[in-house]
């Protein structure tokens, strides 16, 4: 297995690196948190056209790159340092890994491409967004059609696509149907981060097309990959709180010296960076470990959880260490905690992770 | 002939001397003493150190190479355990040609056994607070003063020694480092007993101990620097420079063997209880299992934790070891980072493991959980976050030398004499 990044990986961050320190500034963020699409198009655009962000990872066969589980956790990574705002996750992650995983060839034909140069928004509607085992509980398929209400669905108000896990009499399927169609409602719902948004969608009688069967084995599959991506986005945004929290101790005096010259600071600041640094390490490793094959749940979801703990250590002490002015809505910290709060809970606490991991331990030994 | 061509042709052109060297002179029957005389004498002990001093120069690859041979025959190598190899590797890179020829030879056969006596009473973290005295007296050292956690000290014949040799100006400036000979009446070694009953160390208390005028290292007012070059052989584990074999490996018959076990008994001794420090997370899973805890969804969380941060350690390490190969500038402090985390790791596994034993953690001995291995780690793990320097001098190191954040302000930057310091 790789244990380190490629020089072509290593360029492939510095790309999209450049372009999001361009794009997604504090202030654009800012924008796009209080308009309601919650993106911007023309970057989204730029983003799927020069640096073809959207098929990172879908096979080249379905109009992608082709590229594997650890370029997209460099996008992803970066994207979260830079708190990108955009369909990225919701659409190229969560939509396109649940048709990877679980949809029929001849839907992958025809639904790929599209979500691979970002022309299509798709979504993925769960009506649990705790546990792949919650999942399937509210919406339900009769006779292809469906009722039920998924209670958060990332993006879903933007979305073209609604890509769907519902119970049918034959077990979980994967369904689709298009945004505006008859019987489906979306209403945009008030959250802690703005940098993510989220909708509740309902059905009622929806015509909706099976395009897969849904056993918990590619479930599970789906949900590591989406989880990876996430732990991904998180210690890119610990990473930078990290470091725009020691930049801070630095410039900040009181007593007649810079605050960062406290041993009372210093000392956090050094748990804090060995968190960080073994968050990263297990994050990356689960990623090597989807592209090689080898134990993807377990170092998913203990990437989850590190990640995620982490990030949210990250959050508290740059709050903390700001003092006062961390607390402000003008500073830019609030951003990344809330940020920080939402990834903690989506796809699972690090609660529910543990939990996992536990359970697969004990069968193993 | 391209470099790889090159490295091979070398690399067998030592398997092929060195085993036939070997088969010729390798024998189990003969006394460790006697045999290492053929090793160092054959050039074959410290393949790593350079052509006058026993070695062949070998980098840590062709190292490497001999120390798989030596294994593959089962053949004894040079005497590598214990703190002699902080003086072996000190006195190579810092001693003169005399102290070289003098005390390196007996330490790669196992003659003298070596210990380190840094550490005082009143200078834990700040070594360059120490306080032993040295003064030149009719063309002798005089030393006096008082050394703790002395590993082995015991055992020593010889030890590597700072001590203060001026007093008027600042602190680093005025050390000097010996090499004393611990066989004489001024130098008392006292066991030191731990709180959790073993005695891997000593104090050692010199009165009007005596240093040959030759033994200085350095030359007087140097030995800062060269307790450095000890102290970095001692953080980040000796280059591989050696020969050898263990003898778990070589449970063969012969009176080398036997000697050599028995050498390697006393070497290590200290040493028995340092899994136990580490929190022996490898016992966490069965004992959850045996005692049923595994079904307490409380300790369940608490294992999981334990493992992410377990796991996630050895990653991050290796992620900084691969790092560190390509060559990357950037600073990843893998050595302090890994300190911190294996004190974290042991603190939830001794949490575990209480958890996990309930009342019967108040149970030590042989009757007790894992034959009293879960009672040992419950009153080891203190000391993994003070041996090897502290875990708040760690963070000090990260937040300096990596996080690049300011100093702390010092009060004890003018002559030594005027620092206030323990009595």
């Amino acid at each position: 297995m790789q244990t380190e990044f490629t020089e072509d990986q290593e360029q492939f961050r510095e790309v999209v690196a450049r372009f999001l320190q361009d794009k997604s500034t504090p202030l654009s963020v800012r924008e796009m948190m209080a308009s309601e699409a919650g993106y911007d198009k023309d970057v989204w655009r730029q983003l799927c056209e020069e640096v073809g962000v959207a098929g990172t990872h879908i096979p080249e066969a379905f109009g992608g790159f082709g590229f594997g589980s650890i370029e997209l956790g460099v996008v992803a990574e970066e994207m979260g340092k830079h708190l990108y705002c955009g369909p990225f996750f919701s659409s190229s992650v969560m939509a396109a890994y649940a048709l990877l995983n679980i949809a029929n060839d001849s839907s992958k034909v025809k639904l790929l491409p599209d979500i691979a140069v970002g022309k299509t928004l798709a979504t993925l509607v769960l009506d649990s967004l705790n546990s792949p085992e919650a999942v399937g509980r509210q919406l339900v398929v009769a006779n292809n059609s469906l009722s039920g209400t998924a209670a958060m669905v990332l993006d879903a108000h933007v979305a073209d696509l609604f890509v769907i896990v519902a119970r049918a009499e034959t077990g979980l399927g994967l369904y689709t149907i298009h945004a505006g169609a008859e019987g489906v409602s979306v209403d945009l719902l008030e959250t802690i981060d703005q940098t993510r948004k989220v909708s509740r969608v309902s059905f009622k009688n929806a015509m909706v097309e099976r395009i897969g069967h849904v056993n918990s084995e590619s479930l599970d599959r789906t949900w590591d990959h989406i989880c990876v991506v996430l732990a991904h986005e998180m210690i890119g945004g610990a990473q930078h709180l990290l470091e725009t929290t020691i930049d801070y101790t630095k410039l900040r005096y009181q007593f007649g010296r810079p605050i960062g010259s406290f041993q009372g600071l210093k000392h956090r600041c050094a748990d804090l960076l060995m968190e960080v640094e073994i968050a990263k390490a297990a994050t990356h490793h689960a990623a090597r470990c989807l592209d090689a094959g080898e134990g993807e749940a377990y170092a998913a979801s203990m990437a989850k959880a590190l990640a995620a703990d982490t990030y949210m250590k990250a959050a508290r002490e740059a709050i903390q260490l700001r003092g006062g002015i961390g607390f402000t809505w003008e500073e830019d910290t609030q951003l990344w905690f809330k940020r920080a709060k939402s990834s903690e809970v989506l796809m699972g606490t690090p609660a529910i992770h543990r939990e996992r991991m536990i359970s697969m331990m004990e069968q193993q030994s | 002939m391209s470099a790889d061509t090159k490295s091979l042709t070398s690399n067998e052109a030592i398997r092929a001397e060195l085993e036939s060297w070997l088969d010729e002179n390798w024998s189990p029957d003969r006394s460790l003493l006697a045999w290492r005389d053929i090793l160092v004498d054959g050039g074959w002990a410290a393949t790593g150190w350079p052509l006058e001093y026993y070695g062949r120069g070998f980098d840590r690859g062709q190292v490497a190479l001999v120390h798989e041979i030596f294994r593959e025959k089962g053949a004894v190598g040079a005497a590598s355990v214990g703190p002699r190899r902080l003086a072996s590797e000190t006195i190579l890179a810092m001693g003169n040609d005399d102290q070289k020829r003098r005390y390196l030879r007996p330490i790669l056969t196992g003659e003298h056994a070596w210990c380190q006596l840094f550490s005082e009473p009143g200078s834990g973290s700040d070594l360059a607070g120490l306080s032993t005295k040295a003064e030149l007296i009719d063309g002798k050292w005089v030393i006096n003063g008082q050394k703790v956690w002395n590993t082995s000290a015991h055992h020593a014949d010889f030890g590597i020694l700072v001590a203060r040799t001026n007093w008027d100006i600042p602190k680093h400036q005025g050390i000097s480092y010996f090499l004393i000979d611990m066989r004489q009446p001024g130098v008392e070694v006292r066991p030191l007993k731990q709180m959790n009953g073993h005695a891997s160390f000593n104090e050692v208390f010199m009165t009007d101990a005596i240093v040959p005028a030759e033994d200085l290292v350095g030359g007087e007012g140097n030995g800062w620097a060269v307790a450095t070059t000890t102290l970095s052989y001692e953080r980040r584990g000796a280059a591989p420079t050696l020969s050898g074999a263990s003898t778990s490996e070589n449970p063969q018959e012969g009176l080398v063997y036997d000697e050599y076990r028995e050498e390697l008994k006393i070497a290590n001794e200290p040493y028995t209880w340092y899994p136990q420090r580490q929190g022996r997370v490898d016992l966490v899973m069965s004992r959850a299992k045996e005692t049923g805890a595994i079904s307490d969804p409380v300790i369940r969380q608490e294992m999981a934790k334990l493992f992410c941060m377990s796991k996630g350690a050895v990653l991050a390490s290796q992620a900084a070891e691969a790092k560190r190969k390509s060559g990357s500038n950037e600073i990843v402090p893998a050595g302090s980072i890994g300190k911190l985390a294996a004190s974290v790791i042991a603190r939830q596994s001794a949490h575990v493991h209480t958890m996990i034993s309930g009342a019967d953690a108040m149970l030590s001995g042989p009757t007790s959980a894992e034959e009293g291995m879960v009672a040992e780690v419950l009153i080891s793990v203190p000391a993994i976050s003070i041996a090897g320097g502290t875990d708040e001098i760690q963070r000090n190191i990260i937040s300096e030398r990596v996080l690049g954040m300011p100093k702390e302000q010092r009060s004890d930057t003018g002559p030594f004499r005027d620092i206030k310091r323990n009595t």
